[in-house]
C-alpha cells in the first residue's frame, strides 16, 4: 500500500499540458492536503459569516424581551442553525482545516494518509452543510414544519458526520503513520499533537452521534412518536452541540497557542513532556461527550448530608473527570508559558496575540462550563450556557485566525501584515467577550437559553444590546480578518521559507510549500529539528 | 533555504493497518452508542409497559443463532487469508477472501429471513420505539457487512491482480472482520438474546 499520494497537479503536469485541468476542475478533485486544508479553512470562515449575523439577529430579537419580529417557528430553527452553525459549519472545519494542510507539513512526510478519503470527507461536509441550509431555509430544521424537509436536515446531517469523520481519520492516522525517522510520539510538534488528540476524540464522539442521526432519520421517516418528530430532532444531538464536546473541538487553537509559546520565547519548550500531557488532558472531554452522563457537581440542594453517598461520589467524579480535567490541562498550558518567557526577551507577533488571547476566552469559557455544572447555582437551561459555548467556540475561532495567519506563508508564499493584524486580535477578543460574558450575567437573572422572550429582574435589554454587538463586532473581525488575508495572500510581500524564526519541520521546506512538501526525507533527533540545525550551524 | 540532513527511505508504518484500527473504533462507536439507546429505550419502556418487545412478535432464534456462528467462519477464513499470504500462497489466499464473502452473504440472508419471520411493522400504531430501532440498528449492521463484503473483493482484486506483496491489505481485511464479529456479538446478545 503506498502511502504517498503524488498531488493531483503534479500528475497532470507529467501527463502533457493539453490533459491539464481548469484551474476549478484542479481545485475540485484535489487530494493535496494544502489545497484541501485551505478549502475547509475558507468554507469554515464563509459559514462564521453568516452564523455571526444569525447570532446578532438572535440578539437582536431579545432586546425586546416582550415582541418578536420573526415568527416562533423561525426562531426554533435559526436557534438551531446558530448551534449547530457554530460547531459544525464553522468552528471544526476551520480546526480539521488547519490540521490537514499543517500536520503533514510538521511531520516532515509528503502527504497525507488517505488523502482521497479526506476529500470525500471534505465534499460530503460541504453537501452536507448546503443541504442542511436549504433544508432550514425551506422550514425544514428542527421543529419545522416542511416533513419531507426534516427529514433531509436529518440525512444532511449524517453525510456531514461523515466527513468530518473521515476528515479525523485521515488525520489521525497521518499523525501515527507518516512521522519523519526519528520523529518518536514525544517529538511530535505541539500542534500536530492537538491534532491527532482531538482527530482521536472525534472518532470516539461523531460515531456515536451518527449512530443517534440514523435513529432519528428511521424514526422520522416512519414513526414520528418515539424520538419527538421534528422537535426532537436536536434534543438527543445536544451532547455534540455543547460542553464539554465542544472542548475537543477547541483543541487544535489550544496546540497552535502551545505552538506559539517557544517560538514566541524563542527558546526550547520547557517542560514539553507536561504540556503534552496537559493537551492530551484536553481530550478527555472526549469521555464526557460519549458517556452522555450527569456532569454536574452533585448534592444538590442536600447540603453536606450523606444520603445516597455511592450516587453522589459517582456524580462528583463525572463533574471532576469531563469538567475539570480538560479545564486542568488548559491550565498546564497556560501556567507553562510564564516558564518559556522566563529570562528571554519574547518577540510578540499578531499570531501570538491571536493564539494567547483565543485561548484565553476557552479558558474562561472552561471555567464557566465548571460553574454551569453547579446545580445549586440554577443555570442549567439558561443563557449561562450559550455564554459559555460562545467563549470556547468564537475563541478558538480566535486562535484559528492566528493560525492562519502563522502558517500562511507555507500554504500561499505570502505574509500578512503584522501591524493591521494586531489590532484586529483585539477586536476579535473583545467580540469574544461582549458576545458571552453578558450572558454569563443574565444567566445569573435567569434569563432563558433558547428563547426571545422572557422575564426577570433586572435590566434586561442591556445584555442583549451588549451580546448583539458582540456577535456584530465577530462578524466585522472576521469580515476584516477575510478581506487583508484576501489582500495579503494575493499581492503580500513574499515570505522567507522561515519568516518567523520557527523550530518544527513545515519552515525547513520552500514558501509556499511545494507539491509533496519535501525534495528528501528529513531525519530528526529532538522535537525542534530545525532549532537543532541552526544551532550546528551557529557552532560551526 | 535549510537543509536538514537526508534520512534514508522510512520504513513502512502499515497506515492501511492503522487506517482500518482506527475505522473500526469509530465503528464499534456506532454501534455501541445505538446498543446504549437501545438499552436506555428498553429499561424505559419496561418501566413505562412492562414490555419491550411488541406483543405477538417473537424473535426467531435460529437465523439469528446462525448469524452468530456464522462470524466464528469469518474470522477463521479472514485469518486463514492472513496465514496464506504470509506464505505467498494465492490460491489460499483467493479462496479464503472468497469465502469470507460468501458468508457476508449468509449473513445477509439470515437477516432478510429474521425480517420475514418477525413480520415486525415499522410504523407502531402504539408509538413503540421497538421497530425502528429494531430496523435501524439491524440496518447498519447489514451495511457494515456490506462495506466488509466490498472489503474482501477489494483485498482479492489487489492481492489476486498482482500486487502480491501487499499483505498489508489481506490483514487489515481480517482487522475489520474482526470488528464485524465482535460488534455483531454485542448486538446478538442485546437485541436477540436480552430482547
Amino acid at each position: 500500500m503506498t502511502t504517498i499520494d503524488t498531488a493531483s497537479h503534479t500528475a497532470f503536469a507529467g501527463a502533457g499540458a493539453t490533459h491539464a485541468p481548469s484551474a476549478v476542475a484542479a481545485w475540485v478533485t484535489t487530494s493535496d492536503h494544502k489545497r484541501l486544508g485551505r478549502m475547509l479553512i475558507v468554507s469554515g470562515l464563509v459559514a462564521l459569516l453568516g452564523i455571526a449575523a444569525v447570532g446578532a439577529l438572535l440578539g437582536f430579537e431579545r432586546i425586546d424581551a416582550a415582541a418578536t419580529t420573526l415568527n416562533a417557528n423561525s426562531i426554533t430553527q435559526l436557534f438551531a442553525i446558530n448551534r449547530v452553525g457554530l460547531a459544525f459549519f464553522a468552528v471544526l472545519p476551520i480546526m480539521l482545516g488547519l490540521a490537514v494542510a499543517i500536520v503533514p507539513l510538521q511531520l516532515g512526510a509528503r502527504s497525507l494518509a488517505f488523502p482521497r478519503l479526506a476529500a470525500a470527507g471534505f465534499w460530503a461536509w460541504f453537501f452536507g452543510v448546503v443541504l442542511i441550509v436549504i433544508s432550514v431555509a425551506a422550514n425544514g430544521g428542527p421543529g419545522g414544519g416542511a416533513p419531507t424537509f426534516v427529514a433531509l436536515f436529518i440525512a444532511a446531517y449524517a453525510v456531514m458526520l461523515f466527513g468530518l469523520t473521515a476528515i479525523a481519520g485521515s488525520i489521525a492516522t497521518t499523525v501515527l503513520t507518516t512521522r519523519a525517522p526519528g520523529m518518536n510520539m514525544r517529538r511530535v510538534p505541539l500542534f500536530s499533537w492537538s491534532a491527532l488528540v482531538s482527530a482521536l476524540g472525534l472518532l470516539l464522539v461523531l460515531p456515536v452521534a451518527a449512530g443517534t442521526v440514523i435513529y432519528l432519520y428511521v424514526s422520522y421517516r416512519y414513526n414520528k412518536v418515539p424520538f419527538g418528530g421534528n422537535t426532537g430532532v436536536l434534543n438527543y444531538l445536544g451532547f455534540t452541540l455543547t460542553q464539554p464536546t465542544t472542548f475537543l473541538f477547541a483543541l487544535p487553537a489550544i496546540g497552535f497557542a502551545a505552538e506559539m509559546i517557544p517560538v514566541t520565547a524563542r527558546r526550547r519548550m520547557p517542560m514539553r513532556n507536561v504540556l503534552l500531557a496537559g493537551l492530551a488532558l484536553v481530550g478527555v472531554a472526549a469521555l464526557g461527550g460519549i458517556t452522555q452522563v450527569n456532569q454536574s457537581l452533585p448534592w444538590s440542594g442536600s447540603g453536606f448530608n450523606l444520603d445516597d453517598l455511592g450516587t453522589k461520589i459517582a456524580d462528583l467524579v463525572n463533574y471532576l473527570v469531563f469538567m475539570d480535567l480538560p479545564l486542568t490541562g488548559l491550565l498546564v498550558v497556560l501556567l507553562l508559558a510564564p516558564l518559556a518567557f522566563k529570562g528571554t526577551r519574547p518577540k510578540i507577533t499578531a499570531p501570538f496575540l491571536f493564539g494567547f488571547f483565543g485561548v484565553l476566552m476557552v479558558f474562561v469559557g472552561m471555567l464557566g462550563a465548571l460553574v454551569n455544572g453547579v446545580t445549586d447555582l440554577g443555570l442549567a437551561g439558561t443563557v449561562f450556557e450559550e455564554g459559555v459555548t460562545n467563549y470556547v467556540l468564537y475563541g478558538a475561532v480566535i486562535a484559528g485566525m492566528g493560525a492562519v495567519s502563522y502558517w500562511g506563508p507555507k500554504l500561499w508564499g505570502r505574509r500578512l501584515n503584522d501591524k493591521a493584524l494586531i489590532p484586529l486580535a483585539l477586536l476579535g477578543t473583545l467580540a469574544v467577550v461582549l458576545s458571552s460574558l453578558p450572558y454569563y450575567i443574565a444567566g445569573f437573572a435567569d434569563q432563558p437559553a433558547g428563547a426571545v422572550t422572557f422575564d426577570y429582574a433586572g435590566p434586561q435589554n442591556i445584555w442583549n444590546i451588549l451580546v448583539t454587538v458582540g456577535h456584530l463586532a465577530m462578524l466585522l473581525t472576521v469580515l476584516s480578518f477575510s478581506a487583508l488575508a484576501l489582500k495579503g495572500f494575493r499581492s503580500g510581500p513574499a515570505a522567507g521559507d522561515d519568516p518567523w524564526d520557527a523550530q518544527t519541520l513545515e519552515w525547513a521546506t520552500s514558501s509556499p510549500a511545494p507539491a509533496n512538501n519535501f525534495a528528501e526525507v528529513h531525519s530528526v533527533a529532538s522535537a525542534e529539528p530545525l532549532l537543532d540545525l541552526k544551532d550546528t550551524g551557529r557552532n560551526s | 533555504m535549510l537543509a536538514l540532513p537526508p534520512a534514508p527511505a522510512p520504513a513502512p508504518r502499515r497506515q492501511l493497518f492503522v487506517g482500518t484500527s482506527l475505522a473500526a473504533v469509530a465503528g464499534a462507536m456506532l454501534v455501541g452508542g445505538m446498543l446504549a439507546m437501545w438499552l436506555r429505550f428498553r429499561n424505559e419502556a419496561i418501566a413505562a409497559t412492562g414490555h419491550w418487545v411488541p406483543e405477538k412478535i417473537t424473535i426467531p432464534e435460529v437465523p439469528s443463532n446462525i448469524m452468530l456462528l456464522g462470524f466464528v467462519g469469518i474470522c477463521v477464513f479472514a485469518q486463514w487469508a492472513v496465514y496464506a499470504a504470509r506464505r505467498d500462497d494465492k490460491q489460499h489466499v483467493g479462496v479464503a477472501l472468497g469465502l469470507t464473502a460468501l458468508l457476508g452473504l449468509a449473513y445477509i440472508n439470515a437477516q432478510v429471513a429474521v425480517y420475514v419471520q418477525m413480520e415486525l411493522p415499522i410504523n407502531d400504531a402504539t408509538g413503540s420505539a421497538y421497530g425502528v430501532m429494531f430496523y435501524a440498528v439491524t440496518g447498519t449492521m447489514l451495511a457494515l457487512i456490506i462495506a466488509g463484503m466490498v472489503f474482501s473483493f477489494v483485498a482479492a482484486f489487489r492481492y489476486l491482480g498482482g500486487r502480491s506483496n501487499d499483505r498489508e491489505i489481506v490483514t487489515a481485511h481480517a482487522i475489520y472482520w474482526y470488528f464485524i464479529a465482535v460488534a455483531f456479538s454485542m448486538l446478538w446478545f442485546v437485541v436477540y438474546v436480552t430482547k
